[in-house]
């Protein structure tokens, strides 16, 4: 590890705390539906959709009703994204004169971007329009988002509620995050990006000549194709609403998407700007902020070590390059470290952070090819993922995940201090308990399912790049991906064939709505409870203690459920790299 | 503590050898599959014998050795044995109890009355056969036949087969000492009882249920923590069964090696599943309801007793839970012109008949104070005056004296009727007096007012204390008394309760009752009157004296046979120590799966990855003696933790931020410890004797 490195990860963890405060008492504002500095500009706008499409704001509903609204805006979107890929050849804005695409390809995006994990089996600039590109995925970008918040807002209601039977209006919460947080600090963020270079054009495609020719297969190429597109406009939600589905296939990687230091470094602070924020929002609205603070604590007591697990691991490179007597020391004229798959615009630390960064939350963009990572290095974001995507997790979703762990956490913690366990002064009884381990176990299962399935199929091992175990990491990548709602992908799996297609559509499916469902019944459930007093005898839920107990119960629950497949991939492939020298 | 309950609070022979039988009677798949957890090992021991009978007979190749596969099947067979042993033992205590019980029951004969008069003659029934609203007439030594009320008579009655305290206690019909128990004998007189509950719902036959175990349903929070316990089960089974195909998978890429084997998935399995608190956790609930009977509390249901544990609030009465039963004497302030003594002896007169409390700690106070020996008036001219509501005086005319003590008012009447002036110096003694939270009772002899007896509530030694600890462990408690608000602050302040309710109605406690849940308090009460009822059904724990009324019992969720009001605060105890109990084992059965991924994993994939035995840490022998180390510790766990789980874990007067620190500390990092060493020794012993 270089100091320079180290200190590149503490000012991205500072700036991005400094942030938490305005970002989340803003956010709190807007879904209290009171007074902001943007309500003169968006109250008309806002109250104008209602009028629109007939929603009475002061209307209220219960959980199942919300449930059932928040599921059909996402049916109606899947339906969306699938019809546009489907009909693009004959669409407008489509200057490269781009075909239908595939049944099966279609159906995983429609399904990845209507659950915001944004896997990408396709190649962007290869297969997708301009109008696929901007009405279906930029468009599922927003919505997909607005819905997580949503839902959070709503659990968040059910805590602070009485005896109440009502838990919002999701269509008020839907537009209130699509219109007065995801839409506001896209255009900021977009603008900034088109400053630094990032595209934004409806421009066809360009071929210029090389500079320098190049010799590949005894041919020497001139000519190269430039891709453009409105990338800016996508590239700023798509790193907000941690959605992660890249305009261009190398996503971040990519010199159009992501072009200077300044780009890489606000990309990576949008990923986990609004999760962490909402960590305020929820201490605002539960009127407690240090509830809220506890649950950033122990979400950065578990990013920070992994980070710096991982740039460590990546920083001390490959030890058969040692072998052979290759220096891969950090130093003035080179970065050090394995450099493989990595842009040398970014480095080692940067593409550390945002390869932990985006695996934390559930965004899965990427400015380095994470399946060339060091297996320790791999590791640590698959890990992430296979936390649940509680840590940051996805806008909204993240927070509701880790309000689950808390559930199971103040449960048992709460027995240990004799009386029925309770959770901002709401008791957590069968009820809660089976739904929040709804939520634990339902992606555990899509992803280990999942993997067992994929390695049984001969189709599907056929996909797998590397023999051993370093395919086994790229078939548990894939599934831990798609199975907590991320989209990242390990790269070296072939996964746009039908298996792949259908089985990872099902799984995000399934770990996006199996989650939503049960989380709003709690909210429901929670809704109707009268609230218990805070004595000396209620177990603190602000304290260290209590931080300390979280961060256990996640990382136990990650650790005893996925150790075994990881110790057959990762901690093996290590093992055998270190091992042999 | 009755003498019948003692002798069952160890494990005792006839306990564990009756709790080694009903372990095998509970392999029965009908009851193993109520419980998740065990019904899971109970398959995977049926699955292992299969495997490891196929494997000694040479039909299935791949099992591994098959010595190996039916020693890993002994131990899964013996942890799902020693579960139902841990519960079996739990039900037998609480049997053995209820045998006592029921042995104090003798078929009696009843006397039933044709009408609801002693005098109406009566017909020799069974006493079994008796209905509700039958009426019975219990003649001296005659044992009654059924719970009821007294409708006519006074007597005294021997209880002590049901709350094991010999003294004889009174019961006549009307008031607050109406309610009688079946079971228990009249020792003088008779009385006229009408039955109140139908055969096999008496209250005998609710406890004896209660402590076999047989009415206990699952409570909410045991099905909350089954819920929980299943799904980490399916969890597990999920991280298990996957493992197949992943090894599967490992050994056709990486070449060499074989697939881990069916039977060392199950033992993984099993290792890793809470068994420790799915054995237990049946234990636990009946230990706890055991407990709860061994202070002589009767819940009506296990949900009252986990209840209790949350209760934030306790209304407690002043009389007899703050305070000694009764106020005493505790100076003399003599008026104007008046010596003490002189006062003192005066006092000590008109109290010598008063055989209330109160008259004889005057006495008493009187010749501690001035040698003033009671004396005996035999032989003189008088009358005595007994205190009645309608006078609130009471005193004796002695030989032309007029002596007469009671409330300052009455008394001033008295002294004024009688031609007196009434000193301003006693108005102002009387009110020094009441703000100090005493009773000023004033003392006359006929025109004079000769001065003011303090009485005083006397607080309870280290009760203050017990309000302390409360206070630390969230609990709030408020004193309600009949007192003025004056003298009700001065004991508050001096007993050290959060709070108090002075001069209480029914009405004021129910609202106050209200208010606190209101507040999300959780709200617990005792109490023994009729008018107590609607407050007890209001509370979320309510105990009920025994010496109560029927209709206080039945409006309680408990029965307290003691009849000793500062019970409530044992009763809470024994609610939350159910609930440590369970956290606890939960936290250490989970703790637990950390050192054993580090035995097993090493050992089950040694074959295709030896590089894993990096993560033999504790450097286990071979991979079977690792395999069998782990199951046998996960067995042997059972059966060292059943004490604990019988005893339950020790609550403390702590805030619920200390208690849970220093919990997890011991379960929590006991869990992760404990098993490192554990199955380090097993493996050792294995190692020694050379088979594995």
């Amino acid at each position: 590890m270089t100091g320079q490195g180290l200190l590149q990860l503490a000012l991205y963890v500072v700036v991005l705390v400094a942030l938490v405060k305005p970002l989340g008492a803003y956010m709190a504002a807007v879904f209290r539906g009171e007074r902001t500095f943007l309500s003169p500009l968006l109250g008309p706008v806002e109250r104008l959709i209602y009028r629109i499409s007939g929603v009475d704001p002061a209307h209220e509903s219960d959980w199942t009703r919300y449930a059932f609204d928040a599921l059909l805006v996402n049916l109606l979107g899947f339906i969306a994204v699938y019809a546009l890929q489907r009909l693009q050849g004959v669409l407008p804005l489509n200057p490269q004169g781009l075909g239908a695409i595939s049944p099966d390809s279609s159906f995983n995006t429609a399904v990845s971007f209507a659950t915001n994990t944004n896997w990408q089996g396709y190649v962007g600039e290869a297969t997708m329009s301009y109008l696929t590109q901007m009405l279906g995925l930029a468009v599922q970008n927003f919505l997909s988002a607005a819905t997580g918040i949503a839902v959070l807002i709503a659990l968040i209601r059910g805590f602070v509620r009485r005896e109440a039977g009502q838990i919002g209006n999701f269509w008020v919460d839907f537009t209130r995050s699509t219109l007065h947080v995801l839409l506001p600090l896209s255009f900021i963020l977009a603008v900034v990006l088109a400053s630094q270079g990032v595209v934004q054009s409806f421009a066809p495609y360009q071929q210029v000549t090389l500079v320098e020719p190049v010799v590949m297969q005894e041919q020497t190429v001139t000519e190269q194709t430039l891709p453009l597109g409105p990338a800016a406009s996508q590239v700023a939600i798509k790193q907000l609403g941690t959605n992660g589905g890249g305009f261009f296939n190398v996503n971040s990687a990519h010199p159009f998407e992501n072009p200077t230091p300044l780009s890489n470094f606000l990309e990576m602070l949008a990923i986990l700007l609004i999760p962490a924020a909402l960590c305020y929002t929820f201490g605002r609205m539960v009127n407690d902020q240090r509830q809220g603070w506890a649950l950033l604590a122990a979400m950065l007591v578990i990013f920070v070590p992994l980070l710096v697990g991982a740039f460590a691991a990546e920083q001390a490179g490959n030890p058969r390059f040692d072998a052979l007597g290759v220096d891969q020391a950090a130093s003035a004229m080179q970065p050090g470290g394995n450099m493989e798959g990595k842009e040398t615009r970014f480095g080692i630390a940067n593409s550390a952070l945002w390869a932990t960064a985006t695996t934390a939350a559930s965004n899965g963009s990427v400015n380095s090819m994470h399946d060339s990572f060091t297996p320790l290095g791999g590791l640590a974001p698959m890990w992430l993922m296979q936390l649940g995507e509680v840590v940051f997790g996805g806008v909204g979703s993240g927070l509701y995940g880790m309000l689950m762990f808390a559930v199971i956490a103040v449960f048992i913690a709460g027995l240990m201090v004799g009386r029925t366990p309770e959770y901002l002064g709401k008791k957590i009884e069968a009820y809660e308990v089976k739904m929040a381990a709804i939520v634990l176990l339902v992606p555990c299962l899509a992803v280990l399912l999942g993997t067992a399935v994929a390695v049984m199929v001969p189709a599907a091992t056929a996909s797998v790049a590397n023999p051993g175990t370093h395919g086994f990491s790229e078939i548990l990548y894939a599934f831990s991906s798609a199975g907590n709602n991320n989209g990242s992908a390990f790269a070296g799996l072939a996964a746009n064939t039908p298996f792949y297609n259908f089985a990872l559509g099902i799984a995000m499916w399934v770990s996006r709505y199996w989650l939503m469902i049960p989380v709003l019944a709690i909210a429901g459930s929670l809704a109707a409870k009268r609230a218990t007093a805070i004595t000396a005898g209620t177990l603190p839920t602000h304290t260290p203690l209590f931080v300390a107990l979280l961060v256990t119960t996640v990382l136990l629950v990650g650790a005893l459920t996925f150790l075994p497949a990881l110790a057959l991939g990762p901690i093996v492939e290590h093992l055998q790299l270190h091992g042999s020298h | 503590m009755t003498a019948t309950h003692a002798g069952t609070t160890a494990l005792s022979r006839p306990i564990v050898l009756q709790g080694i039988r009903d372990s095998f009677a509970k392999l029965d798949p009908r009851v193993q599959v109520r419980n998740p957890v065990m019904f899971v090992v109970f398959v995977g021991s049926l699955f292992t014998t299969v495997l490891g009978a196929a494997a000694a007979l040479g039909m299935a190749p791949n099992a591994g050795r098959p010595g190996f596969v039916l020693l890993i099947s002994a131990w899964l067979w013996l942890t799902v044995l020693f579960a139902n042993f841990a519960e079996a033992v739990a039900e037998g205590r609480g049997k053995a109890q209820a045998a006592a019980l029921r042995s104090t029951r003798k078929e009696v004969q009843a006397k039933k009355l044709k009408g609801r008069r002693a005098e109406g003659g009566h017909t020799l029934v069974q006493a079994s056969s008796l209905r509700r609203d039958d009426v019975v007439l219990v003649e001296a030594l005659d044992v009654i036949p059924a719970d009821g009320e007294v409708i006519d008579g006074v007597a005294s009655v021997d209880e002590s087969a049901i709350t094991g305290e010999s003294a004889p206690v009174l019961r006549e019909s009307g008031g607050d000492f109406c309610s009688v128990t079946g079971g228990t004998r009249v020792l003088s007189d008779w009385l006229v009882v009408r039955v109140t509950s139908n055969p096999g719902e008496a209250f005998l036959d609710r406890m004896i249920a209660m402590v076999e175990g047989a009415r206990r349903g699952k409570t909410p929070n045991e099905i909350a923590l089954s819920i929980l316990l299943s799904f980490l089960t399916l969890v597990f089974l999920l991280a298990t069964v996957t493992l197949a195909p992943f090894s599967r998978f490992a050994v056709a890429s990486s070449g060499v090696g074989t697939a881990v084997t069916a039977v060392v998935l199950v033992a993984l399995l099993v290792c890793l599943i809470p068994t420790t608190i799915g054995g237990l956790l049946s234990a636990i609930g009946i230990a706890g309801m055991d407990r709860m009977v061994r202070s002589n509390v009767i819940a009506t249901s296990g949900r009252a007793v986990e209840a209790a544990g949350d209760v934030d609030v306790l209304l407690l009465d002043k009389t007899g839970t703050i305070t000694l039963g009764d106020r005493q004497a505790a100076a003399f302030h003599a008026a104007p012109g008046v010596t003490e003594q002189e006062l003192a002896d005066a006092a000590q007169l008109a109290s010598l008949a008063d055989e209330t409390p109160e008259g004889r700690s005057i006495v008493v106070l009187a010749k501690q104070q001035f040698q003033l020996r009671g004396r005996d008036l035999a032989g003189t001219m008088h009358e005595f005056h007994k205190f009645s509501a309608q006078t609130r005086m009471s005193g004796v005319d002695l030989e032309g004296r007029r002596l007469r003590k009671g409330a300052a008012d009455a008394v001033r009447r008295f002294v004024e009727a009688e031609g007196g002036a009434w000193a301003v110096a006693v108005t102002q003694q009387v009110e020094t007096v009441a703000r100090g939270g005493a009773t000023p009772l004033v003392v006359a002899d006929g025109k004079r007012v000769l001065g003011v007896i303090e009485l005083r509530d006397i607080v309870k030694g280290g009760i203050r204390e017990r309000f302390v600890e409360l206070r630390q462990m969230g609990i709030k408690t408020v004193m309600v008394t009949g007192d003025n608000r004056l003298t009700a602050a001065a004991i508050a302040a001096e007993a050290g309760v959060d709070d108090f309710l002075a001069e209480a109605t029914p009405e004021t406690k129910l609202a106050l009752i209200r208010r606190y849940q209101g507040e999300g308090h959780l709200v617990a009460m005792c109490g023994d009157g009729t008018n107590d009822a609607p407050a007890l059904a209001q509370a979320d724990v309510a105990v009920a004296m025994n010496t109560g009324t029927q209709a206080a019992k039945e409006a309680g969720n408990m029965v307290d046979l003691d009849s000793n009001p500062t019970k409530l605060i044992e009763v809470v105890d024994v609610g939350k120590q159910l609930l440590v109990t369970r956290g606890a084992l939960t936290t250490f059965s989970i703790a637990n799966d950390v050192a054993k991924y580090f035995a097993i994993i090493p050992a089950a994939f040694a074959a295709t990855y030896p590089q894993l035995d990096a993560f033999n840490l504790m450097r286990l022998a071979s991979p079977e003696s690792a395999i069998l180390a782990a199951v046998i510790f996960n067995a042997l766990i059972i059966v060292v933790l059943v004490p604990l789980a019988l005893r339950g874990v020790k609550t403390r007067a702590v805030s619920a931020a200390h208690l849970l620190r220093r919990n997890l500390l011991v379960f929590g990092l006991g869990g992760l410890v404990v098993p490192f060493i554990g199955i380090k020794l097993i493996d050792v012993l294995l190692a020694a004797t050379g088979w594995i």
